[in-house]
């Protein structure tokens, strides 16, 4: 992946979000809605990614991370988004932002405790994180508890979502891919070698749980301005394990595989609506059947060794 | 006080429940170092079998009896020890080489599996679970109330683990199974079929959890293909509060979840029942990783 | 953190000095009551039977064990709790019994990994690519690839580092520990799986690496010819407990070491 020119991307990337978006209206709304759950769908592949991927650390908490972006978004433009009309934008970013940094937190929080873990206790612990996340939003009646919460704004559009996007690919590859990020791949490797080179393993593995979760709830946070309704039943275990069979399929630590299999694995229910009551039953089948014949992820074709 | 006492008696139920679940979890982690994600549905899957069974049986052995009941649980935990094995045959045996995130993986996918055909084919609604003992208060005094399901459940569960002590401490099978939890490859040294002690582990392990399945429906008699989940996720803490790898441990995890759950529910509140158990569960981890009675592994660099 | 102790200037000062040290788990002490030192530009090997401690002893040295008790100077300042990757900053590498490289990358980024330790730049470094990224990167790059091609592996730099051949890859750990810049090299049985030609350029190769980069070396080494072969001095252990120190002669003929070796 050349990341030489990352930031002429990123720039062009936010342009065409920008024209495509004041042109949307000529497109069908359906399919510009699909868009914006493609866009959503790759950085919460793309930043869980960074986490499982990239760093080893198997969470399994990840619509945790994606439900306080999107409480805290909602929140926040429910209570000040009629203020001043020509301040939309900037509530919008403001709320965004600010339920990406109370994710960060939660990163924060999951991360710290999860260090000394492994493998298969790792993953049941962030398990144990999202759920408990999901009680405490169903209890928090402010929301609206169980019976969700009404979003007043459906301010996520092209630009927003597309942007977005192109911002979380931009860090995560960044990041990576230098020789800071190496140091993500190395404790993945092997902790203890990393260790012995000068490689602060917490340091790393907070930093990807911190980031990862940010992104996560700038996710959330476009995804409650999109369906305008949230429920904490929408950020359940199985919202987490889509993630993961996003992150798998594409090839952990493949951040340009992991984008193919979000943008396919958010198509396909479309093509799949006649089958719909099949679908996840297909799909946990699609888990073990891949597991089984092709860990390495449907779009990853490099044998191990290829630096990504 | 009786309050207290009442409180104390569901959830010593609940944990005799959430106990038998614990130790198939915690066989199979002890064998062979992985969480079998699936367990949880055996549980359901038992409680299913107990339903579709019981009129068979009930035309042969008219219930409710004790005796029909007792026959429902036996071939329910049957069915399960089959499909236990069948799973991790066919699952989870090609992965034994791989790392340990493969087959965890694919253990979701399994789960993700049986829970979404379960709703398929038994259809998502709850059913409910026909009386295969009969319910009756054995106890009543005071405000005090103790049922025979809940005297049956305590009593089968009872049953099991000193079947399950036996069978772990006195015979072969359960020797060698002790052998390859302490050490695997002097186990195969020694001539002890690995594969077999795997599939008899995965077996005893889902004959449990569908025995949980059955007791829990005679207790509350409303079954649903998710039924499993939530337990499954209990129980794993259970295994964790006693040290997995730690059988024992693993019972001594479940009575005290399920305990701790039943009275925090009655006394404090009952929305934040689920999260009670993974408040638990990161608490153990955070203050000692390996368990109550478990002991500290030790990596070599 | 300690400061210095007086006298630690001096340059006939140990630079690593482990004074009582004492590694036991649960009832059984790897390690007992350890006192070993090494000074600037030495090469000192570490021998004994089979868990006699050596692994033990290294573990202990770059933090992966703190000790029970005892202590572990280094450079006059103590390394006794603290964390390895610290304990590597302070300027102690090492190379593994098992070669633990970083399987998924390749040869370049093994060695980089252990390079930026002296030219560290964060996150909002990365992210910027700004001028002092690419200045940063470049200077790494610069470095990694001057040690791959001191050591003739310039050539593999874009290749799978599990796909090096064994001896190769032993060296590929060598060099990736000598990135890191360290004062104090630690070899973890560098001579496992070679026959006599390897073991033969192993053992030129590491007198290179003494005198080229200026290193005090501690080696771990089950071949006796390679550690009677270069070491300058020899310390003995068996049962996590010192019965010998001296020059490759004196072991050779002292009595304790031939009887922990041949004896019960």
């Amino acid at each position: 992946m050349n990341i030489r020119h990352a930031k002429t991307f990123l720039l062009g990337a936010l342009a065409l979000g920008f024209l495509v978006s004041v042109v949307a209206s000529h497109f069908n709304s359906y399919w510009l809605f699909i868009t914006y759950d493609i866009a959503i769908n790759i950085i919460l592949a793309v930043s869980l990614n960074l986490i499982n991927g990239y760093t080893g650390q198997f969470s399994l908490g990840h619509a945790g991370f994606m439900a306080v972006g999107a409480y805290t978004a909602a929140a926040i433009t429910n209570q000040f988004g009629d203020l001043n009309p020509f301040a939309a934008g900037a509530v919008f970013s403001g709320a965004l932002l600010a339920g990406g940094a109370l994710a960060a937190g939660a990163g924060l929080l999951v991360g710290i405790p999860t260090l000394r873990l492994r493998g298969d206790y790792l993953a049941i612990v962030t398990l144990g994180f999202g759920e408990i996340i999901r009680v405490i939003f169903q209890n928090m009646q402010g929301v609206g508890g169980a019976r969700g919460l009404s979003v007043a704004h459906g301010w996520t559009d092209f630009f927003w979502a597309f942007g977005a996007a192109a911002a979380a690919v931009y860090v995560v590859a960044t990041l990576v891919h230098s020789t800071y990020g190496r140091g993500f791949l190395a404790v993945r490797d092997d902790e203890v070698a990393a260790s012995a080179m000068g490689i602060n393993p917490v340091r790393y593995k907070v930093t990807a749980f911190v980031v990862g979760a940010f992104f996560a709830g700038v996710a959330g946070g476009l995804y409650a301005h999109s369906k305008q309704f949230i429920t904490p039943g929408g950020f359940n275990f199985m919202q987490s394990v889509s993630i993961v069979v996003m992150v798998i399929l594409g090839g952990m630590g493949n951040t340009v595989g992991v984008i193919l299999a979000a943008v396919l694995l958010t198509l396909l229910p479309e093509f799949l609506r006649p089958i719909a009551e099949y679908r996840m039953i297909l799909y946990s089948l699609l888990l073990v059947v891949l597991m089984l014949a092709r860990p390495q992820g449907l779009f990853t074709f490099r044998k191990q060794g290829d630096a990504k | 006080m009786t309050e207290l006492l009442q409180q104390l008696i569901n959830g010593l139920a609940l944990g005799s429940i959430l106990a038998l679940i614990a130790l198939g979890y915690t066989m199979v982690y002890g064998i062979l170092r992985f969480i079998n994600f699936a367990h949880g549905d055996l549980f359901m899957l038992g409680a299913f079998a107990g339903f579709y069974i019981s009129p068979a049986v009930a035309a042969v052995l008219p219930g409710p009896s004790l005796g029909s009941g007792l026959v429902v649980l036996g071939l329910a935990m049957l069915i399960c020890a089959v499909l236990g094995v069948v799973i991790e045959r066919v699952a989870y045996r090609p992965l034994r080489r791989r790392p340990k995130l493969s087959v965890l993986i694919t253990a979701i996918g399994i789960s993700l599996f049986l829970e979404n055909t379960g709703q398929l084919v038994f259809g998502a609604t709850p059913k409910k679970f026909p009386e295969i003992i009969p319910v009756y208060p054995v106890l009543k005094f005071g405000g005090l109330s103790i049922t025979s399901s809940q005297l049956i459940v305590l009593g089968v569960t009872l049953l099991l683990l000193i079947a399950l002590r036996h069978i772990v401490l006195k015979t072969r099978m359960g020797m060698a199974m002790r052998a390859l939890a302490f050490n695997p490859e002097a186990a195969a040294l020694m001539g002890i079929n690995t594969d077999w002690i795997v599939s008899f582990t995965f077996g005893l392990g889902s004959a449990l959890a569908a025995a949980a399945g059955i007791l829990f429906a005679i207790v509350y008699p409303s079954i649903d293909p998710l039924m499993g989940i939530m337990p499954g996720l209990k129980a794993f803490v259970a295994a964790v509060l006693g040290g997995i790898g730690n059988l024992p441990g693993a019972a001594l995890g479940g009575i005290l979840i399920g305990v701790t759950e039943t009275l925090v529910a009655g006394y404090l509140s009952s929305t934040y029942r689920d999260a009670i158990a993974f408040g638990i569960l990161i608490l153990i981890l955070l203050v000692k990783p390996s368990g109550l009675l478990g002991k500290k592994e030790i990596e070599k660099v | 953190m300690n400061r210095p102790s007086p006298g630690a200037e001096k340059l006939d000062s140990p630079l690593l000095q482990l004074d009582k040290a004492t590694l036991r788990f649960g009832g059984l002490a790897a390690v007992s009551d350890l006192d070993l030192s090494l000074g600037r530009n030495e090469l000192v090997g570490l021998i004994g039977p089979n868990g006699a401690g050596k692994t033990s002893a290294f573990n202990l040295i770059t933090g992966v064990y703190s000790p029970s008790g005892g202590s572990i100077l280094f450079d006059g300042r103590s390394m006794a709790n603290r964390k390895p990757h610290q304990i590597a900053r302070a300027g102690i590498a090492r190379t593994f019994q098992n070669i633990r490289l970083f399987a998924s990358m390749t040869v370049f980024d093994n060695v980089r990994t252990a390079a930026r330790l002296h030219c560290p730049r964060g996150v909002r470094n990365a992210l910027w690519r700004g001028r002092s990224f690419r200045d940063g990167e470049k200077e790494i790059s610069g470095q990694v690839m001057e040690l791959l091609e001191i050591f003739q592996l310039g050539k593999f730099h874009a290749a799978a580092a599990t796909s090096l051949s064994y001896g190769d890859q032993r060296r590929l750990e060598i060099i990736r520990a000598l990135a890191t810049k360290p004062k104090l090299l630690l070899l973890d049985e560098p001579a496992a799986g070679m026959n006599a030609t390897e073991k033969a350029e192993l053992m030129r190769l590491i007198q290179f690496i003494k005198d080229r980069f200026q290193v005090s070396i501690l080696l771990v080494e089950h071949d006796m010819k390679v550690v009677m072969g270069i070491c300058e001095r020899i310390v003995v252990l068996d049962y996590g407990i010192k019965i010998a120190e001296g020059t490759p002669a004196e072991i050779r003929a002292h009595p304790k070491v031939i009887e922990a070796y041949l004896g019960d």
